[in-house]
């Protein structure tokens, strides 16, 4: 149920979903737009140091394992768009030096890849980044993808069919797939205990291994030995993220998730979504933790409505269709989207992921008029108020799972 | 002089999981915390270094069932420390080991040309083939191949990658704002590829990068791993560091050349060594002794002994003499996820040398495996080392070294303090960085599209083991 608490309301989150040029189709040919900047480091730099500067909570950045296309489901010849990208996890590495505060979310898609390879990467950016990773998990279906790994395969996606019971059933499977990657992924990272390193010299062991853990997963589609390779990461358990549109996605958030992405078109339907996330939460015993409930909206901002919405006509225009998303596409000031934002927040949204149409135009726009805006209401940061990624989503360091299964009675009398 | 002096090449190893690294030292300091591998990073970048190395390894040894607890444990993931370092360098190669066993061509083709993109050109891939079933339990696909089909995998792996970076020949991106088009060609980075261990097809998504593809490392030393490296690869980590054994496995690598087409600089011939540096050549001698003591410790030799012997010796006394029972032959039982192990070819012989040699010098356990394992490569003066390592390169023994310093992360500080401006006024090392790319630091040429799809296809039509060589563990399926 949303809850108002206008008086005591904590503040606002905000996050910026990097991708590209922006998520216009035409944004690469804009004024500002560095279109052959794109696979330099210095262009994701740039763009980092921009949402830092405007104190985002953090950056996402976008990936796929196959070329981008302009349909969901297959994929196409164009070349008319941005074409190729770089792994996100690296380009958030490459970043993590060079900012201070700001959260760093990459994409990775969870239905090809190792979640024994992922956990380590993300425990690493944790290292690197000084306790500001996160991960957004991505599944995929697409035939297509599946075929640049060549273990598997899937059935033809159509959208119409969608909610077919043959698709549903292959998409309720792989986020239960999901779920069970991201439980491997979860407990590698605990397989350590804080405090294993001890590097005892009197007795020459550089680690207590009573404090290392196998995690023995063994699900319906992988097990997982473990422990990691890797120590347990700054964070404990960096933020793991997931966007989600329909009910297998929200059961994904609400069982594995510290934010949930949603892609509600107003207020009212914002509140059940918030809701339904809510539910399965609940069902996955979860009720007790912090779980955000981010929307996300595709921004076009200028200094009046009518400019932001000739600019999108513009771009439009240029992409020869008009703009489509899954999310609300929001074409107005910074002061119209302040209020727009005020108005799901009372709907339970406890922050916001923003696209911006067009790099760097929206991106300025949102750290240097937005966030001003909402510094002036007094519902966003002044400045950076913690060191860690959790720590600026109001998420504690959690305590080990497996330190907790060392101490249990059962132990103790064994050893007795 | 007849023949122009060659020019040394040199690389930062960031100290491993093994004994070598004495983490008990008061100086030694994180393993894991990036400030160390910046450190290293920055060392090695400031004395004009080729390339920074980091091993890897996917799974916790073990010791008669329990993880090892006496060496270094732990380590971070290689790509993400790498696309980290080239925030914090400018010139050095970044160089990682990467299996081809517990991976997929596709994804770490990605990686690679995105680490390439991300450093300007630096990345490096040093293709390492285990293959144990104790590593595979750790992976969803669980796969681990017969001990002879590794390099097999590892040739159509690096075969399958070769693919993918050639998929984008490095013009298709126009980006021209004004008339709309972003890609000059609609079938960019289209691929397909069918040998025994893979079927993909599809569009890779990494346009071209900076270097092409990463420079290609091999690191083994058996029969198919040298043919691996003769045909595939541009440089090799190798773990001979004596001049006879070097001068031997250099002549015989550069001799498989010709048979591929490559000329004998094409392949960058690089020993992973240590080093101990004093004022004098006496000094470095004591400390090289103390420091070997400390790698050595009687816990750590009776481990070591366990590993050839093959048995549980938890009660052997290292400070006595070697066991009287034989190594027990056959799969190692005792010691799991250590490719040193595969060392002892010969069980039953190495003990028979070991014994002779603990006999003839008069040594305990604990000083017979320092004997055998703890040596330094280069152990003197700065002066003398520089002679030495010289010495190494010029007379064919090598094209380079892969130094392992001991400590983390000052270890290599002295090196580059004392022993690189020697070498550098012998006019063997570089003042300066010329190029900028890694390829261009090792003097190789530029790579070659269309060689390198020809290399592809003549190695596809070779008679491959099928996809079933693949064992798969257990459930293990996706
Ligand atoms: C100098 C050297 C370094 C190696 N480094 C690694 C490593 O970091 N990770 C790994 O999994 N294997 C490593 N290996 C193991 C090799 O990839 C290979 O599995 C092993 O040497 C057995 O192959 P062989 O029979 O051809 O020697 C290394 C081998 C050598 C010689």
């Amino acid at each position: 149920m949303p809850q108002p608490h206008p008086a005591s309301q904590p503040a606002l989150h905000l996050a910026v979903a990097l991708d590209g040029a922006g998520w216009h189709p035409a944004a690469w040919r804009e004024p500002g737009a560095r279109p052959k900047d794109l696979f330099t480091a210095a262009y994701w730099a740039g763009l980092v140091a921009e949402a830092e500067s405007g104190l985002l909570d953090f950056v996402t950045i976008e990936d796929s394992l196959g070329l981008q296309s302009s349909s969901p489901t297959e994929p196409d010849r164009r070349t008319g768009q941005v074409r190729g990208r770089l792994d996100a996890v690296q380009i958030a590495a490459r970043i993590a030096p060079l900012t201070h505060r700001i959260g760093l979310v990459p994409t990775a898609v969870v239905t090809h890849t190792e979640p024994f390879h992922l956990s380590k990467a993300i425990a690493t950016l944790d290292y690197v980044s000084g306790g500001r990773a996160g991960l957004r998990v991505q599944v995929s279906v697409r035939p297509h993808e599946a075929e640049l790994f060549g273990r598997r395969t899937f059935p033809p996606l159509r959208l119409d069919d969608l909610g077919t019971p043959g698709a549903r059933a292959v998409i309720a499977d792989s986020f239960d797939e999901a779920a069970d990657y991201v439980e491997v992924v979860r407990r590698l990272w605990d397989s350590w205990e804080d405090d294993a390193e001890i590097r005892d010299v009197a007795t020459g062991r550089f680690i207590d291994r009573a404090k290392l853990h196998y995690i023995d997963f063994e699900g319906r589609h992988f097990r997982v030995k473990g422990p990691s390779i890797t120590p347990r990461p700054p964070q404990g358990q960096p933020v793991v993220v997931a966007l989600a549109h329909r009910t297998e996605p929200f059961r994904l958030v609400g069982r594995s998730a510290d934010v949930g992405f949603v892609t509600p078109h107003d207020a009212d339907e914002a509140g059940r979504i918030v809701a339904e996330i809510r539910a399965h939460q609940a069902e996955a015993g979860r009720a007790e933790e912090t779980v955000h409930v981010f929307a996300d909206l595709v921004v076009l901002l200028d200094d009046t409505d009518a400019t932001a919405a000739a600019r999108l006509s513009r771009l439009d225009e240029r992409a020869g269709a008009a703009f489509t998303s899954d999310a609300r596409v929001f074409a107005g000031t910074p002061d119209g989207l302040a209020d727009l934002l005020a108005g799901w927040r009372e709907a339970g949204i406890s922050g916001f992921r923003l696209r911006p149409a067009a790099i760097p135009h929206d991106l300025e726009q949102i750290t240097r008029r937005l966030v001003p805006e909402l510094q002036r209401r007094g519902v966003f940061r002044t400045a950076y108020e913690a060191g860690t990624l959790r720590g600026l989503l109001g998420l504690p360091r959690p305590a080990n799972r497996y330190a907790a299964v060392v101490s249990s009675p059962a132990e103790t009398t064994a050893a007795v | 002089m007849s023949k122009p002096l060659k020019q040394i090449h040199l690389a930062a190893h960031f100290p491993g999981v093994n004994n070598t690294t004495v983490w008990s030292d008061p100086a030694a300091g994180s393993q894991i915390e990036f400030s160390s591998f910046a450190h290293v990073a920055r060392t090695a970048e400031r004395a004009k270094f080729d390339f920074i190395f980091l091993a890897e390894g996917l799974r916790l040894r073990e010791q008669g069932g329990e993880i090892y607890d006496l060496d270094v444990v732990g380590r971070p993931d290689t790509f993400t420390v790498l696309a980290a370092l080239a925030a914090v360098t400018d010139r050095l190669g970044l160089a990682g080991t990467i299996n081809s066993t517990f991976n997929e061509p596709y994804e770490v083709a990605r990686q690679f040309a995105s680490l390439d993109h991300l450093s300007g050109g630096r990345a490096a891939w040093n293709v390492v083939t285990s293959w144990d079933a104790f590593t595979g339990e750790n992976f969803r696909r669980g796969g681990f191949l017969a001990q002879e089909d590794r390099y097999e995998r590892a040739r159509q792996f690096l075969d399958a990658a070769r693919v993918l970076f050639a998929s984008w020949r490095g013009d298709e991106i126009a980006a021209d704002k004004e008339s709309g088009v972003f890609l000059t060609d609609a079938d960019a980075g289209r691929f397909a590829h069918r040998v025994a261990q893979f079927d993909i097809r599809g569009r890779f998504n990494v346009p071209r990068s900076p270097q092409g593809r990463p420079v290609i490392f091999q690191a083994g030393d058996s029969e198919e791993g040298r043919e691996f490296a003769a045909s595939s690869a541009d440089a090799i980590f190798t773990r001979h560091g004596t001049l006879e054994a070097g001068r031997a496995f250099y002549a015989d690598v550069k001799g498989r050349l010709a048979k591929y087409g490559r000329a004998a600089d094409e392949l960058k011939i690089l020993p992973g060594v240590t080093y101990v540096l004093g004022g004098t050549d006496a000094e470095a001698q004591e400390k090289a002794r103390a420091i070997r003591r400390m790698q050595v410790s009687g816990q750590t030799a009776v481990k070591f002994l366990e590993q050839l012997w093959n048995r549980d010796l938890s009660d052997h006394d290292p400070d006595g003499p070697l066991p009287a029972v034989d190594p027990l032959v056959g799969e190692n039982l005792v010691a799991k996820g250590r490719a040193s192990v595969r060392m002892f070819r010969d069980p039953l012989a190495t003990a028979a040398e070991w014994r002779a040699l603990a006999e003839a010098k008069k040594l305990t356990t604990r000083e017979l495996i320092i004997e055998v394992t703890g040596r330094q490569t280069f152990i003197g003066s700065p002066e003398t080392v520089a002679h030495a390592l010289n010495e190494f390169v010029q007379t064919d023994a090598s094209d380079g070294f892969i130094l392992v310093p001991h400590l983390t992360p000052s270890g290599l500080d002295d090196f580059a303090d004392t022993v690189v401006p020697l070498l550098q006024e012998r006019g063997v090392f570089r003042t300066e960085y010329e190029g900028s790319t890694l390829r261009e630091h090792l003097g190789l040429s530029p790579v070659d599209p269309a060689r390198e799809t020809a290399a592809v296809t003549a190695s596809s039509t070779a008679t491959v083991p099928t996809a079933d060589t693949v064992t798969r563990t257990g459930r293990a399926r996706a």
